[in-house]
């Protein structure tokens, strides 16, 4: 008797461990958004997403300019980035047995590892130099590179997670190897792999440093992709450590702004899997 | 099982199928023939001098304990387990006369001639109707609205067409284990392959299920040639017409299934089907 009460102590013992451990998980999140909330909301109107930077002295203004600079960029890196990550992953997982898919899956691993300011700097010789001036396309082949090997390694768990049973099937239907790989293997692993893109997608959105090198930013409106162009986290940072109050409001509804498309990202990402799920189960 | 088998109709053998060669002799079709066969994974020989014949219009088992190499041979006849990494073989395997392994024969196209059921039932994520498709539209042999009509072939010779003729646009996967089983059954059938080569398809099922699928599987030798592994042997003694005995990766025994399970020649296969051991 005296043993099971231990037991069962014990046993409550660790699952408030548990959940204790998960609060403190989750306490410095529900306060960067509760912070943000409380700090942000309240510049977030519609001005806030049609109007561009006012004249200095001006008050009001918003940043309509930085968000269609983000989508642009980040739709610059998704589009060079995506295909290029989700190849790479489908080369790993299906032929990367060899010497060589070693090798990539190595340095696909460092270039997750590499600060992101590095890829920034990286970009910045590579592109911008040569180029001469800063511009939002350098600034997507940065966010792209930080990309590329996040979607490449979590297409390469997905894809490995289909069963060989049904590789199998469809070689011994006289599927030729290409044709099993794309169609049966990586159709059954989409929901997972459009999951795995969008989750990428959503971290690099939030990335500072590398748009610093690439993109520069902008006051003005710009939708050229040849010029400097303004993003969200740019635009925030500027603001952030600028000395007027107007600036620092904005900054807080633009990191609010942000962590909400970032938010809406994750959650397409989840309903994604949600149907995939239900459809497999 | 309490419910006495129903009684089935006697099996008319249909003709074999033949095929009239450029030469203008007519060959009959469907023949497997393997000699001396071996295979090796890395330094592991897993066959050795494998000689068998598989005829046509008949059910040729293979049988014998866990790991003895009778799925590594069959995976071999339709070339599917060279797939894995370093491995090789010596001998051959003839097909209708050619080996399987000459220069000239393309492994894709081969594995369209020769079908292949699984041991755990391995419908794509898809429709049931989909699922048969698959086949003859990849191949481009069918025209589009010929499906219908090949997938209901496909699907009455595999005996589900009546269960799921309602339900074409449901998933593969949501259908019951034996279902699944008669659908995969049906996917290779769509192909009109000459061969059926089978990896224990019974081995997941219910005994209701395996019942039906053994039925089926003797229906099926009007047509084709069947390559049967099972480790069950019952199932062997029912529904074969010749049966190999397998061990340590060498066929021990071969002769027609009345012979092997009442009067093997060699020890070791007596001591196998009477339990003695494996």
């Amino acid at each position: 008797m005296k043993g099971r009460l231990i037991r069962r102590l014990t046993g409550s013992l660790m699952t408030g461990l548990t959940y204790g451990a998960a609060a403190v998980a989750v306490l410095p999140l529900a306060a960067i958004l509760g912070m943000l909330i409380v700090k942000g909301a309240g510049s977030v109107n519609l001005d806030f997403f049609v109007k561009s930077a006012v004249p200095l002295g001006e008050s009001g203004g918003g940043f309509a300019y930085a968000i269609v600079g983000t989508l642009i960029i980040v739709g610059l890196a998704c589009l060079v980035g995506l295909p290029i990550g989700v190849g790479t992953g489908i080369y790993l997982a299906e032929f990367g047995g060899g010497w060589f898919g070693f090798t990539v899956r190595f340095l696909a691993d460092i270039l997750n590892g590499t600060p992101s300011v590095v890829i920034g700097i990286v970009v910045w010789s590579l592109v911008v130099k040569p180029m001469g001036h800063f511009s939002a396309f350098a600034g997507g082949c940065a966010l792209a590179i930080i990309l590329v090997p996040i979607v490449a390694r979590t297409t390469e768990e997905m894809v490995r997670l289909v069963p060989n049973s049904l590789r199998e099937a469809a070689l011994a239907l006289g599927y030729p190897r290409w044709r099993t790989s794309l169609f049966v293997v990586v159709r059954t692993a989409r929901a997972a792999i459009v999951t795995g893109c969008l989750v990428a997608v959503a971290r690099v959105a939030g990335e500072t440093a590398p748009l610093l090198f690439t993109a520069f930013g902008n006051q003005f409106f710009s939708t050229r992709i040849l010029q400097p162009m303004a993003a969200l986290p740019l635009q925030i940072y500027d603001y952030a450590v600028g000395p007027y109050d107007d600036w620092h409001r904005l900054a807080w509804a633009g990191a609010l702004v942000l962590i909400g498309l970032v938010l809406v990202l994750s959650l397409v990402a989840r309903l994604v899997v949600g149907r995939g799920a239900r459809r497999h189960a | 099982m309490s419910a006495a088998p129903k009684p089935r109709p006697a099996i008319v053998p249909a003709p074999p199928r033949t095929r009239v060669t450029p030469g203008g002799t007519v060959r009959v079709i469907g023949t497997l023939l393997a000699t001396n066969y071996s295979f090796w994974y890395g330094p592991n020989q897993a066959l050795h001098d494998i000689t068998v014949e598989a005829k046509p219009n008949a059910v040729t088992a293979l049988i014998g304990p866990s790991g003895c190499g009778k799925s590594t041979f069959l995976r071999s006849i339709n070339r599917l387990q060279e797939l894995s990494p370093r491995t090789r073989h010596t001998g051959d395997i003839a097909f209708d006369g050619e080996s399987v392994f000459a220069r000239s024969v393309d492994p894709v196209e081969l594995r369209r001639r020769i079908g292949m059921v699984f041991q755990r039932p391995n419908p794509f994520p898809k429709s049931v109707f989909d699922n048969v498709a698959y086949g003859p539209r990849v191949t481009g042999a069918a025209r589009e609205r010929d499906l219908p009509r090949i997938v209901e072939r496909a699907l009455t010779h595999a005996a589900l067409w009546d269960e799921v003729k309602d339900r074409l646009d449901d998933l593969g996967t949501s259908l019951s284990g034996g279902q699944q089983q008669r659908l995969c059954i049906a996917r290779a059938l769509a192909h009109e392959p000459e061969v059926l080569l089978m990896d224990e398809p019974c081995s997941a099922l219910d005994p209701i299920a395996t019942q039906k699928i053994e039925e089926l599987i003797v229906d099926l030798k009007r047509e084709y040639t069947i390559v049967l592994v099972t480790h069950n042997m019952q199932q062997a003694a029912r529904v074969s017409d010749y049966t190999g005995f397998f061990f340590l990766g060498r066929l021990v025994e071969f002769g027609t299934t009345q012979q092997i399970f009442t009067s093997p020649r060699d020890e070791r296969t007596e001591a196998y089907i009477t339990g003695r051991f494996g």
